[in-house]
């Protein structure tokens, strides 16, 4: 039984406690005030692309071949952390579980990774926020996704030794669902962020 | 088993989900790849195909369904996207304005 | 940044020459303000509190303590921010054409402290504390949401306000405003630290106040009594939601623009610098996009304590409950789309202006269907005037005036020539000060019995509130003329002899409101001395209306022993009116609570390290705190957290307690509400 989806809350029925739904809902309620703070990233970014002070511009540094690998990476992470979640929910086994946790988490260090990769690509040719309003912006917006999803790879590591060490409780739960909640959302900032940025660059 | 099939029908959704994001990104890529359109159309295109993908992650990862919504988290959302369309549609109608008259 | 040759990598730009020996009265100030500090340490150590203290309060998760406690701060920087006004008054009536006794440099300090303090340090805790306090009671609820964040949140803030304290002693302190505006506030015009310091306060406070936004809402949405629908709530639990969305969705804009500013500094970078492609004016334009809904933050919780007041002191259901439900939604939404009036000079085109002057206008609207609510629920009302109401009666007066200003300085043309002068610093104290700041006031004197048990004294009550409101007259009204005459603001000096009067009568009710704040402490010194003989143990003093007032006083750290069943607007009241009020459930439940917990203050005491560490380029420190708090809050969520269990006989033996109170009360009518006799038990139907 799938008991009542409720967007956040993917549990089945007997798993939810009266505490749950304010859980859930003030951690959807942290995302958005986290989402205003991306959108006026993009909005500094927008305001300053055109920027360049005499310095590289987005066709020069940015690159689509990176872009998409990184874009691909992050989906799929997306979508065995679903996996994940599946897993918890269905009672599938915990070793099932912490494997998909493991893929999501090797997923998003490859893509921390390459973006690594990239900045160092860029510091080479000289395009350093340093440079330029547009670079400055560019390295507010891009690093800032790089930050979240750092910090959710920690979370990941955290809560497979958490899992280990308390099993499924109502609490590992919920602290597992808010993480989806969590990497779902870096996903949404990062099609906006290829598509307004990388993608928009290089047209 | 009644699990069996509410498993799957969750499952398919995810896939259904990954697999739309990747044409959707896909297709994106390849607009900037291949250039059909001018431009200012590819843009329009990149924002169409952005939104879609955002839905879609919305709908197929995250569950938010209209007809299955609590009525706070869809308020929550909807209302964050007024006040996100406030401040950086304001934002940019300002500075933008402003770049134009300081040239 | 620039080779420094007097960074060390322990201390980073940190050395003596901090000390602020240059100038006596700032010499004067930090030593105040460590005597305070050792003053206060050393009588609680004489007292052999520290235990009680950190056991008690400081670890407390409980909203009744938290909010005390957050009040209690704020009251502590007014009493700062307060003394700095009075100085920089003293210094404008002296200063004309002389030097005065204060550099201008020290002078820039003193207008970014006391705007600093006022807004983040003193109304956003003062206001968090009232909600915090109030709220959960007014909803039936045993606690928030999210107790261990509200303790976060208090140790946030508090983190910092010492920041800004320690600027008094390792100065400087930034001369950029409260609003910080680049270019003047990037590296190459302010190249010490004070900008830094403001930087990392105002972000420890913003970051509080999020947390405490998302904790409030949640809060209100899933914790209210079975039967409260969203318009059964109290008025004050209207305006608490509508501000705690303002909160969640103003905060980051002020999130980015502090931390671009850092960025810049900090690393070089080009957002707001005036040259290598920065946009000044995008600094201006992201601060404002939360510095207007801030202000809105700041009162509208007044104007739900406003609400309650009228109501309750007219003896009467708040007239238009609907329309000022619908107005205060109308206020918060659109607080959103105004935030260019507070730069209409800044060179966008007159027609950007003329739509944000009107949506300015727009504004006024809700506001005025308020006021006019509430003079119909004094209309026909059996009104009293205790020191409550009183402010609440100067606020509808002094308020007025002062948004009929703001509708002046909508109109842009009429804004471009009184922007920045004194005209614009009278127009916005016209609404803080009455809006803002009376309200806490009053809200402080109205649930002060609630809270600890005793009634605050009349009659040094009515003292402050008389050299407050004409304090505020005083001080306030020659800034609109000296603004018209041309003015600017935040001078140090003055050079037209003509303005001098007028100055001198404005430091004159600088000096009153200086008293104001005195005779408080001294109704509190002398309330405390004779808690005894006003002891309201019932817990309902001013025969309130809403359910805050159904327990005793001070109230039970459970609230409610049963949870309320609401089925109307002024629950309490209607439970009075059919006699339900005070009849003891048939059986007592076990009731469990959360544990207090240390997070709360080892977050706040790592924050300050991370923070100072930053300001001073001490980047061990820094780290250490970053990473400390990280690694705390992950050590944090391995702890178990197990409830506590209060057993039903212990829940019916304070409920026994209460209800002996209530028995051997005399109800009290309307008439007696002052007099001694009046336990906290109010006459029904009188």
């Amino acid at each position: 039984m799938s008991g009542r989806i409720h967007p956040g809350i993917n549990l089945r029925a007997g798993d939810q406690q009266p505490t749950t739904e304010g859980v859930m809902f003030g951690f959807w309620v942290f995302m958005m005030s986290d989402a205003v703070l991306f959108a006026l990233l993009f909005a500094v970014y927008a305001s300053l692309s055109g920027n360049i002070a005499g310095g590289p511009e987005a066709r020069q540094v940015f690159k689509l071949v990176p872009a998409a690998l990184e874009t691909g990476t992050l989906l799929l992470s997306s979508f065995t952390f679903g996996l994940a979640s599946l897993a918890m929910k269905y009672r599938q086994s915990m070793a099932w579980l912490q494997t998909m946790l493991a893929v999501t988490l090797i997923l998003g260090l490859t893509f921390l990774g390459l973006e690594v990769h990239d900045f160092m690509d860029m510091a080479s040719q000289g395009a350093v926020p340093q440079v330029s309003g547009f670079l400055s912006a560019f390295f507010a917006l891009v690093p800032t996704h790089f930050l979240h999803v750092a910090f959710g790879c920690v979370w990941i590591v955290v809560m497979m030794l958490q899992l280990r060490v308390f099993g499924l409780t109502h609490t590992t739960r919920t602290r597992l669902l808010r993480l989806g909640l969590f990497w779902h959302f870096l996903d949404i900032v990062w099609v906006m962020l290829f598509s307004f940025v990388f993608l928009r660059g290089l047209l | 088993m009644e699990d069996r099939q509410a498993f799957g029908r969750e499952l398919r959704r995810y896939v259904i989900g990954l697999v739309l994001a990747l044409v959707l990104s896909g297709a994106a890529f390849a607009l900037v790849a291949w250039a059909p359109l001018p431009p200012d159309g590819l843009l329009g295109a990149i924002a169409g195909l952005a939104l879609l993908q955002v839905m879609a992650h919305f709908r197929f990862f995250l569950h938010i369904d209209l007809k299955q919504s609590h009525r706070d988290d869809l308020q929550l959302i909807l209302f964050t996207g007024l006040i996100i369309g406030l401040m950086v549609a304001g934002s940019l109608w300002i500075i933008f304005n402003q770049n134009q008259r300081m040239m | 940044m620039g080779i420094d040759a007097n960074v060390s990598p322990w201390l980073g730009k940190l050395s003596l020459s901090a000390l602020p020996t240059d100038s006596v009265v700032a010499m004067g100030a930090a030593l105040i303000a460590v005597l305070g500090a050792l003053g206060t340490a050393g009588y609680i150590t004489w007292k052999g509190k520290w235990n009680y203290l950190w056991a008690e309060w400081f670890t407390s998760v409980d909203h009744k303590r938290i909010g005390i406690m957050y009040v209690v701060l704020a009251l502590v920087m007014l009493a700062r921010a307060v003394i700095e006004a009075l100085v920089m008054r003293l210094q404008q009536a002296d200063a004309v054409n002389q030097s005065g006794f204060i550099s201008a440099e020290h002078f820039g300090q003193l207008f970014s402290t006391h705007g600093s303090i006022m807004i983040f340090f003193m109304a956003m805790p003062f206001l968090t504390g009232i909600i915090n306090y109030v709220m959960p009671l007014q909803i039936g609820a045993r606690d928030v949401s999210f107790p261990a964040l509200n303790s976060i949140s208090l140790a946030l803030t508090a983190a910092g306000a010492a920041l800004v304290m320690i600027s008094l002693i390792l100065a400087p302190f930034s001369t950029g405003g409260w609003s910080g505006y680049a270019p003047f506030t990037e590296l190459s015009f302010s190249p010490g630290v004070g900008v830094d310091y403001w930087i990392w306060a105002v972000t420890l406070g913003s970051i509080g106040s999020t947390l405490t936004g998302i904790n409030f809402a949640v809060t209100l949405y899933k914790q209210r009594a079975p039967g409260m629908d969203l318009m059964r709530m109290p008025l004050f639990c209207w305006t608490a939601l509508c501000t705690s969305i303002l909160m969640i969705f103003a905060m980051p804009a002020l999130t980015v623009a502090t931390a671009l500013l850092a960025l810049d500094r900090y690393l070089g970078m080009h957002f707001f610098t005036n040259d290598g492609g920065g946009n000044m004016m995008l600094y201006a334009n992201l601060f404002w996009l939360f510095g207007h809904p801030e202000v809105y933050i700041v009162v509208l919780p007044s104007f739900g304590v406003f609400s309650e007041l009228f109501s309750t002191f007219s003896a009467k259901q708040l007239y238009g409950y609907t329309s000022l439900v619908v107005a205060t939604l109308t206020i918060a939404v659109l607080s959103f789309t105004v935030w260019l009036h507070h730069f209409f000079t800044m060179g966008q085109s007159a027609h950007i202006n003329a739509v944000f002057g009107i949506a300015t206008m727009l504004i006024g609207i809700p506001t005025g269907v308020k006021i006019y609510d509430w003079i119909f629920t004094m209309f026909r009302g059996q009104v009293r005037f205790p020191t409550p109401l009183l402010w609440g009666l100067a606020f509808l007066v002094t308020f007025v005036i002062g948004g009929l200003t703001g509708i002046l300085l909508a109109i842009p043309p009429v804004d471009f020539l009184v922007h920045n002068t004194t005209f614009l610093v009278a127009h916005f104290h016209n609404m803080l000060i009455p809006g803002t700041l009376f309200g806490m006031i009053a809200a402080y004197q109205f649930w002060f019995p609630k809270a600890f048990g005793f009634r605050l004294e009349e009659r040094w009550g009515k003292v402050a509130f008389g050299c407050w409101v004409v304090g505020f007259y005083l001080a306030f009204m020659p800034l609109y003329v000296l603004g018209l005459e041309g003015m600017p603001r935040r001078s140090a000096q003055v050079f037209d002899p003509s303005f001098r009067p007028w100055l001198l009568v404005a430091a004159g009710g600088a000096v009153l409101i200086t008293l104001g704040l005195a005779a408080l402490v001294l109704q509190l010194a002398v309330s405390i001395r004779h808690r005894d003989r006003n002891r309201v143990p019932v817990g309902d003093p001013w025969d309130g209306r809403s359910l805050e007032w159904a327990c005793s006083a001070p109230p039970p750290e459970y609230n409610f022993a049963r949870i309320p069943q609401v089925d109307t607007r002024d629950a309490f009241w209607a439970m009075k009116q059919s006699g339900t009020a005070y009849v003891p459930p048939p059986r007592y439940d076990a009731i469990a609570l959360p544990q207090s917990s240390a997070i709360g203050p080892v977050l706040g005491g790592l924050a300050l390290a991370a923070a100072f560490g930053l300001v001073w380029h001490i980047w061990w420190m820094a780290g250490l705190g970053v990473l400390g708090s990280i690694g705390a809050v992950i050590v944090w969520t391995f702890v178990p957290r197990p409830e506590r269990t209060l057993s039903a006989e212990q829940v019916a033996r304070t409920e026994a307690r209460w209800h002996a109170a209530i028995a051997e009360a005399t109800p009290a009518s309307r008439d007696a509400e002052h007099a001694t006799s009046n336990r906290g038990l109010a006459q029904v139907g009188a």
